[in-house]
């Protein structure tokens, strides 16, 4: 049985004021299952409803039709047992690493004594190599070193499903590529169950069992499903000469970019067609002025 | 063999307290009219600074540029720039932001030619629905587009690209080559982009040079393009040679990257 599961949710917000009436379907009939311990790639375009899709799965938001099931449960309220890290961050600016994650623990781990939280807190901090930091403000650490904090306080409430929305988003590509092995690792490690939704193919292949486009919005919808049954561990460099990772990797780029031309064709934007006549204009030489 | 645009021993030396700090030294490149260059290397290795010099925003201190047949002295709309913050007036629509260089550099033009030229430039980069916006109300992907129809409604000899999808996400980015290739394809548009995004390199240009680390950085190792134009995204990545050229550049950048490591 799936751990999670979206059965034909739709979820559409009001534009422009309630009076208006106007409303967008940001998805149509969402259905996706994702059973215990497997690792969940959502491929998608900004603007498609992807953080949406995040917040239906961790209770933030409600579906307009159909249902969210987690572990049995209907639309269940969000919880802990759902642990959600954003693209943002969402640290508190005047806590310390350790104080942040501390919060957390603190409001979830009402039973455990005092010593016994101080030691999970440790031990998720020292899981993202933050030791040295333990002391720091958010202000005072890089864009990469905060994400690690926010993914030390979701791992430290021990969720059943880690829901990670576009985590390494806002950070540059060397950093972004040390956080990837090291979701990597934890998650050979904790044998979590993670769904990660993302814009970048190779993110997914280096780290999902299973990659599934969401389509443009408006009204998107979950694509084509691709199966990565690459060997882990999977070391970037080895995976170029990997004749199963190049043709999944073609395979799913086109795949996208077919269905966002489809939809551009369909809504009319992004249509390239001119509709005045280029005049036959030569540059001024201002350099002559 | 002359090239439409030459880089003939372009250097770039910075005075410093501590004596003089070279950056770029005898960087030479021949490019070809219609031809595009990606120029690849890790942050900081000076990419940027060979290309505004060619820009003329950056005073040149060796060497020289010529363009068509004439050497560049400062900045002018011959070259055409694209930066990677896409550096639009917000108060403007995005029509306006097109017209300000299109008024300058087409003063003999009569006003509905002008905004023809405005118009036809902005629908050839899927902003058709979109003429009147304001920065604002468009996404970071169309601000960007903007970019690229101001640079290319002046009809410059030359364009310059920054990093110019380097703030964008990985699926819109490559929706936006794929705009940069069909305009360069139909403009035949000369072009040299800074970029450290190997797959980009790959899919738009025909030669890519790649720049060994700074100080003293110069054209490591040079590749020539085997795809076809016009660029389509499935040839280009099943090519046979695609992955074997994506390793090599790889490589290069890590080995750049190991020597730094050596050096500090």
């Amino acid at each position: 049985m799936p751990i999670l599961e979206l059965k034909n949710v739709s979820k559409s917000f009001q534009g422009g004021g309630k009076a208006s009436g106007l409303s967008t379907e940001v998805l149509r009939a969402v259905d996706l299952s994702i059973e215990e311990g497997e690792f969940v790639a959502i491929v998608g375009f900004s603007g498609s409803g992807k953080s949406t899709l995040v917040n239906l799965l961790c209770g933030l938001l409600e579906p307009d039709r159909g249902e969210v099931t987690f572990k049995g449960q209907k639309n269940p309220p969000p919880a802990p047992d759902r642990g959600v890290v954003f693209q943002n961050y969402s640290l508190l600016p005047w806590l310390s690493v350790y104080e942040n994650v501390r919060l957390a623990v603190d409001q979830v781990m009402t039973r455990a004594s005092s010593s016994e939280r101080d030691q999970r807190v440790r031990h998720y901090i020292d899981m993202v190599s933050l030791t040295p930091a333990l002391a720091k403000k958010p202000k005072e650490l890089s864009g990469g070193m905060r994400q690690r904090v926010s993914l030390a306080r979701t791992l430290a409430l021990s969720p059943d499903v880690l829901l990670l929305d576009e985590p390494l988003g806002a950070l540059d590509a060397l950093t972004r590529a040390v956080l990837q092995d090291e979701i990597a690792k934890i998650w050979s490690e904790e044998k979590k169950t993670v769904l990660l939704v993302t814009n970048d193919v190779d993110e997914g292949l280096l780290l999902a069992d299973r990659i599934i486009p969401l389509k443009p919005g408006p009204g998107a919808t979950l694509g084509k499903e691709f199966v990565v049954d690459l060997p882990r561990p999977r070391v970037r460099t080895e995976l170029n000469h990997d004749a199963a990772f190049k043709a999944l990797r073609n395979e799913i780029v086109s795949y996208l970019n077919r269905v966002r031309d489809e939809s551009r064709e369909s809504s009319g934007a992004g249509l390239r067609q001119t509709t005045v006549h280029l005049p036959n204009l030569t540059p001024a030489d201002l350099r002559a002025e | 063999m002359r090239g439409y645009v030459e880089l003939f021993n372009l250097g770039k030396t910075y005075e410093t307290p501590k004596g003089p700090a070279v950056i770029v030294e005898d960087f030479n490149l021949n490019v070809a009219k219609g031809e595009f260059i990606a120029l690849l290397g890790h942050s900081g290795c000076g990419k940027s600074t060979v290309l505004t010099m060619v820009a003329g925003l950056n005073d040149i201190s060796q060497g020289g540029v010529v363009i068509d047949g004439r050497e560049i002295m400062g900045p002018g709309p011959d070259r055409g720039v694209v930066f990677q913050s896409p550096c639009l007036l917000p108060w403007m629509t995005a029509f306006d932001n097109v017209l300000l260089g299109v008024d300058r550099v087409f003063p003999g033009a009569s006003r509905s030619e002008k905004r023809d030229t405005v118009q036809y430039y902005l629908e050839l980069v899927g902003l058709g629905d979109s003429l009147h916006k304001t920065p604002a109300a468009l996404s970071l992907g169309m601000q960007q587009r903007v970019g690229l129809a101001r640079a290319f409604a002046l009809r410059p000899k030359m364009l310059l690209l920054d990093e110019p999808f380097g703030m964008l996400d990985s699926l819109t980015r490559m929706e936006l080559q794929e705009v940069l290739a069909r305009l360069l394809e139909q403009n035949d548009m000369t072009a040299l982009m800074v970029t450290h995004d190997v797959d980009e390199a790959l899919f738009l240009a025909n030669r890519i040079v790649m720049m060994t680390n700074g100080p003293r950085a110069r054209v490591g190792d040079l590749l020539e393009s085997p795809f076809a134009r016009p660029r389509v995204r499935a040839d280009v990545l099943g090519h046979p040679e695609y992955y074997g050229m994506r390793e090599r550049m790889i490589r290069f950048l890590e080995e750049q990257d190991h020597k730094k490591r050596k050096a500090a």
